[in-house]
């Protein structure tokens, strides 16, 4: 099966700033690992269910109930954040200029 | 005298014969003398374990005893998170990071009395079967240190195997602990999916991620997973109802056991000689000690290799999604949000994480979502009625549980597809949930460990335990010989 | 030609649950700046989602009163997208097989009409950002700040099929939308502070049986003024292009307020491939029959019914329509007073009038807050019915009562407002009056009628309000002899 990747695209989707080469390694590698793995399109799957769950578990809830025991103190919070201002996160603007 | 074993140190420590402290002073030492050459640890936590060990002597001598575990020193792979210890996976996304909770598997180790001596080195985020795709550079094989520990547990593996902790926790996501187990000569298990809580194990592919023991003995983890499986709240996949204890039927032996032999699974061609050398021993000795045995086809499983390389990849590029640079790890600066992400992803990330990320962004994008990914999740269900046809006739499986034996460093790392080929034995119970264990039964021609696995139905572990623990004694494999001081540490350094 | 708008709603509705969607944090958000925090909730490395029982109820609620079916088996997707407030990058959300489909929400007023509902699904919020910087819009911000307290919080997703023809249908349904959501106590359902978000999808065509023309996407509606005036503007602004020969362009255009129009372009949008798939983390729901009935059983009644009934107990549409959309303490205070005895009419005309007059002099926010009951408001009505108070001097008594002074009576006594419809007493101030202006009960008896007015107004000033107009009026033009 012949595959077309865009891989600057999906570069994009999955937010890798990746070189040109880069993109055309892995772009290579990418379509050569799928080209082999695509074989299994020629299983028959007519009327098979996915399995998203190895075992058969429905209903798994918890009670409305708030846990103080997991909140997090703010300085734990915090603490990792490679940048922040007062009580906040900081990241760059979230825009672009046109 | 050295313990190797857990059972046997949780008998000294009772005994009076040793203390706590005296087992950490025995894995601080060992590690001393080898983890230069071997890689096993990314982070030792000397004072921390000397601390806990005099602790768990003060409540020994207290009377107060929290079972087999207390007072054992065991290493932990770097993507378990732990309260105020650095936590990487492996990752320079995540050099330096110290989560404020601890993994339920951690918390559980805690509470049953074991010391947390370090955390092991991995595949980043667990992606790989060599350990070489740390970003912290490579671990090498206790027996050989040319060699490769196997992956992504490698550095669990390497860490016990060489005696630098009684016993380990790794990762299983396609043969990532029993795989790098079979190389380093040593016990790795999978448990059933959804029996040890995967609350604060960084995901790799959530819906095939177990936490596992790795230890020289089948019945030291059959303990070590008795003490960290069980229902987690805070898990919704973790499995609700009770199992019997793992450990429960040890003594069981083989007499009557029906013992499936899946010799192609996963549709492996190519096993070493050796290898099934060695597995065709091990599986006339269970015949000698009373198995039937019969030869078992689970064609669906050809496709195994397929399907993982397509749900995997699909799994880990949302899991891997949170890595950003906003809120904790790895920042590069950026002029927009966009940009700062980006750049810190792709310079956080190593090859095969990235490899793998753009695997999955693409199986899982409009137009190839359903050929891919959705196929893959049929595929999946087409392997586990192969297993369910397959107990039906047998109790457990068996097979090999790698098809060579530790190979050099470097061999595999340019193509990725020869890497992925590793895991043949052992994804297919991963794709169906089930638990699987490796047991070492013996050396190939360059005295490099072989290992045999064995297969049971989802929360049979008490059975397949029964089976490995009577594999093992029928094997005689000594585990020791890398720990043995005089033996040297082999290969580059010799 | 004639154009035609064809709108369709999505409506996000944040639940008033106690904990938030996937963690036992407080799903409270006006607190401190990342306080209400856990590793789930922040996306930590390792954390997972364990689902809220309470919220899963609250959405199939929402579903059962629009009229649709839920779904037996709904699953938990991720959907795909990279945002600095969106903790792991995806959103735990729904795909194909939503908690509720195929429903319908009829929209009464100047704008009836059944409008369909697709699905009602749940969602999870994001944090909050801010930008800061530049002239403080978004385009122009140098950093933004991030505060996670809302990331997590239980949403309801609710998606309309096209069915809306105009700016103002499409007031009309978020109106009814808020109303029921408040009336099934699922959500603050305040639409200032955020817990109800409409986005609007806006296309126009050539004509009813005109293919669909290119849809555009606006957001950024915080009231339903602003969500009205952004529909009509929309409609216009791609009417015109059409009108001129251009084309729509696919997008998602802002609602600016303070200009009154809707921009594009200027926010980068990512990509829509949101690469759903399951969640691996969560296994299916298995919503069963005996649950759903369970839900069924706990739904109340209605807005439309209740609009129904106030008017089968003889209120205009209007008045029921306005008790029905007022304060829900309003609408029981009626009830209470009519069940006190009140006539309906008159207890919704105060309820809804003097009463929300009243209460906002006293700077009291709601009718719970006030000492104000259904029969204090019944005894008040029938003194006026009585012709003890006169209309005037029960607005006094209602203030009285509302501040606290007690019952009616004792406030109308405490405050010396009870009518005089003591004729003797009466009789004897319209004789002092005729002595006092001889000159215009002169024009009077000659037939200037319009001077009782004059009279009644001495006598009620004389009285200081509390003669009975009606009795003094009759007692004038019987001594004037007409
Ligand atoms: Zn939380």
């Amino acid at each position: 099966m012949a595959i077309e990747i865009d891989i600057s695209h999906v570069a994009r989707l999955a937010r890798l700033e990746l070189s040109d080469r880069q993109l055309d390694t892995y772009g290579r590698q990418c379509r050569e690992l799928l080209e082999h793995v695509a074989r299994i399109q020629a299983v028959d799957t007519e009327g098979v269910e996915p399995t998203s769950h190895p075992l058969p578990m429905t209903n798994r809830f918890r009670e409305d109930r708030i846990t103080p025991e997991t909140v997090l103190g703010h300085e734990e919070v915090l603490a990792q954040a490679p940048d922040t201002e007062g009580p906040f996160f900081r990241v760059p603007p979230a825009i672009e200029e046109a | 005298m050295a313990f190797t074993t857990i059972v046997g140190a949780a008998r000294a420590l009772r005994d009076g014969s040793v203390t706590s402290v005296g087992l950490a002073e025995q894995v601080l030492q060992r590690t001393s003398m080898v983890e230069a050459q071997l890689h096993a640890y990314l982070t030792l936590d000397s004072d921390g374990l000397m601390e806990a060990a005099a602790r768990a002597d003060e409540e020994l001598a207290a009377g107060s005893d929290r079972g087999p575990l207390h007072g054992i020193p065991i290493a932990v792979k770097d993507n378990m998170t732990t309260r105020h210890m650095e936590t990487t996976a492996g990752s320079r996304i995540l050099s330096g990071y110290v989560p404020p909770y601890d993994a339920t598997a951690i918390r559980r180790l805690r509470d049953a009395g074991a010391l947390i001596a370090g955390k092991t080195n991995l595949d980043e985020f667990a992606m790989g079967s060599s350990t070489e795709n740390s970003a912290f550079g490579p671990t090498r094989n206790p027996w050989n240190t040319d060699r490769v520990p196997g992956g992504s547990s490698g550095g669990s593996a390497a860490a016990v195997a060489a005696g630098m902790a009684l016993g380990g926790l790794g990762s299983d996501t396609g043969g990532s602990i029993r795989q790098p187990a079979s190389l380093c000569g040593v016990v790795g298990a999978k448990p059933t999916y959804g029996a040890v809580s995967r609350y604060g194990l960084i995901a790799f592919a959530s819906s095939l991620d177990q936490i596992g023991p790795i230890a020289h003995r089948v019945e030291d983890a059959a303990l070590l997973l008795d003490a960290i499986s069980g229902h987690d709240p805070l898990d919704s996949t973790s499995y609700p109802g009770g199992i019997e204890p793992s450990g429960a039927r040890l003594g069981g032996g083989l007499d009557g056991v029906r013992v499936g032999v899946a010799r192609r699974l996963g549709g492996a061609d190519a096993v070493e000689p050796d290898v099934e050398a060695a597995f065709d021993r091990a599986l006339a000795a269970m015949e000698g000690a009373g198995a039937v045995t019969l030869e078992v086809d689970l064609p669906s499983t050809e496709q195994g290799l397929s399907a993982y390389y397509l749900i995997a990849p699909a799994e880990c590029s949302a899991n891997l999604a949170r890595f950003d640079g906003v809120r904790y790890g790895l920042r590069v600066d950026g002029a927009t949000t966009e940009q700062m992400m980006s750049r810190s992803r792709a310079d956080g990330f190593g090859p095969e994480v990235t490899r793998r990320v753009l695997l999955g962004t693409f199986a899982l994008s409009a137009g190839y979502h359903e050929a891919f990914y959705g196929q893959a999740q049929k595929v999946r269900t087409l392997i586990r009625e192969d297993f369910a046809r397959a107990y039906r006739q047998c109790d457990v499986l068996v097979s090999p549980t790698s098809a060579t034996t530790a190979f050099p460093l470097g061999d595999r790392t340019e193509d990725p597809l020869s890497m992925y080929v590793s895991d043949v034995f052992t994804i297919p119970s991963n794709l169906a949930g089930h638990p699987a264990i490796s047991v070492p039964v013996g050396l190939d021609r360059h005295d490099l460990p072989i290992g045999f696995q064995v297969m049971a139905p989802a929360l049979e572990e008490a059975v397949m335990f029964q089976v490995a623990a009577a594999v093992e004694s029928l094997a005689g494999f000594d585990t020791t010989v890398p720990f043995d001081p005089s033996y040297g540490l082999r290969g580059g350094v010799r | 030609m004639t154009w035609e708008a064809v709108i369709g709603l999505e409506t996000h509705v944040e639940l008033s649950t106690a904990s938030k969607m996937f963690c036992g944090c407080p799903a409270r958000f006006d607190a401190e700046p990342n306080t209400n925090i856990c590793p789930v909730c922040l996306g930590l490395p390792g954390a997972l989602p364990v689902p809220n029982r309470e919220a899963i109820n609250r959405i199939m609620q929402i579903g059962l009163a629009l009229n649709c079916s839920v779904t037996r088996r709904p699953v938990f997707h991720r959907k795909n997208y990279f945002y600095a407030d969106l903790p792991k990058n995806y959103q735990i959300s729904q795909f194909d097989l939503p908690v509720c489909v195929d429903g319908y929400l009829e929209v009464g007023g100047d704008h009836p009409g059944r409008i369909r509902i697709e699905r009602v699904h749940q969602e999870e919020d994001t944090g909050k950002s801010t930008h800061r910087g530049g002239d403080g819009r978004i385009s122009a911000a140098e950093y933004s700040l991030l505060d996670f307290n809302r990331s997590g919080v239980p949403l309801v997703e609710i998606v309309t099929r096209p069915d809306i023809r105009s700016a103002a249908q499409a007031r009309a349904y978020a109106q009814e939308l808020r109303l029921l959501v408040e009336a099934l106590g699922v959500s603050d359902a305040r639409l200032e502070e955020g817990s109800i978000r409409f986005d609007a999808n806006v296309s126009v065509r050539a004509g009813p049986r005109a293919p669909l023309g290119t849809k555009v996407e606006i957001k950024n509606m915080n009231s339903f003024r602003s969500l009205e005036r952004a529909v009509s503007y929309e409609i216009e602004r791609q009417t015109a292009r059409l009108s001129s020969g251009q084309r729509i362009v696919m997008e998602t255009r802002h609602w600016d307020e303070e200009a009154g129009v809707t921009r594009g372009g200027r926010i980068k949008e990512g990509s829509s491939d949101y690469r759903y798939f399951p969640d691996p983390d969560l296994v299916p729901m298995e919503l069963d029959r005996d649950w759903e009935d369970g839900m069924a059983a706990l739904l109340p009644e209605l807005p439309s019914v209740r609009r129904v009934r106030y008017e089968e107990m003889g209120i205009d549409a209007a008045q029921a329509a306005n008790l029905v959309g007022a304060e829900a303490g309003l609408a029981q205070l009626f009830e209470d007073a009519v069940e006190a005895g009140a006539g309906a009419p008159q207890a919704a005309n105060w309820a809804t009038g003097e009463v929300v007059a009243s209460l906002r002099k006293a700077g009291i926010p709601s009718v719970g807050g006030s000492s104000l009951t259904g029969s204090s408001l019944a005894e008040l009505l029938g003194m006026i019915r009585q012709g003890t108070l006169s209309g005037s001097a029960a607005r006094e008594v209602l203030a009285g009562v509302i501040a606290g002074e007690g019952s009616p009576a004792e406030v109308a006594a405490g405050r010396d407002l009870l009518q005089i419809s003591d004729t003797g007493l009466l009789e004897s101030v319209v004789d002092e009056l005729i002595a006092a202006n001889p000159d215009e009960f002169a024009r009077l008896k000659d037939g200037e009628r319009k001077l009782v007015g004059f009279f009644v107004g001495q006598v009620m000033r004389n009285t200081r309000g509390k003669a009975d107009p009606k009795l003094a009026g009759t007692l004038i033009t019987e001594r004037a002899g007409l």
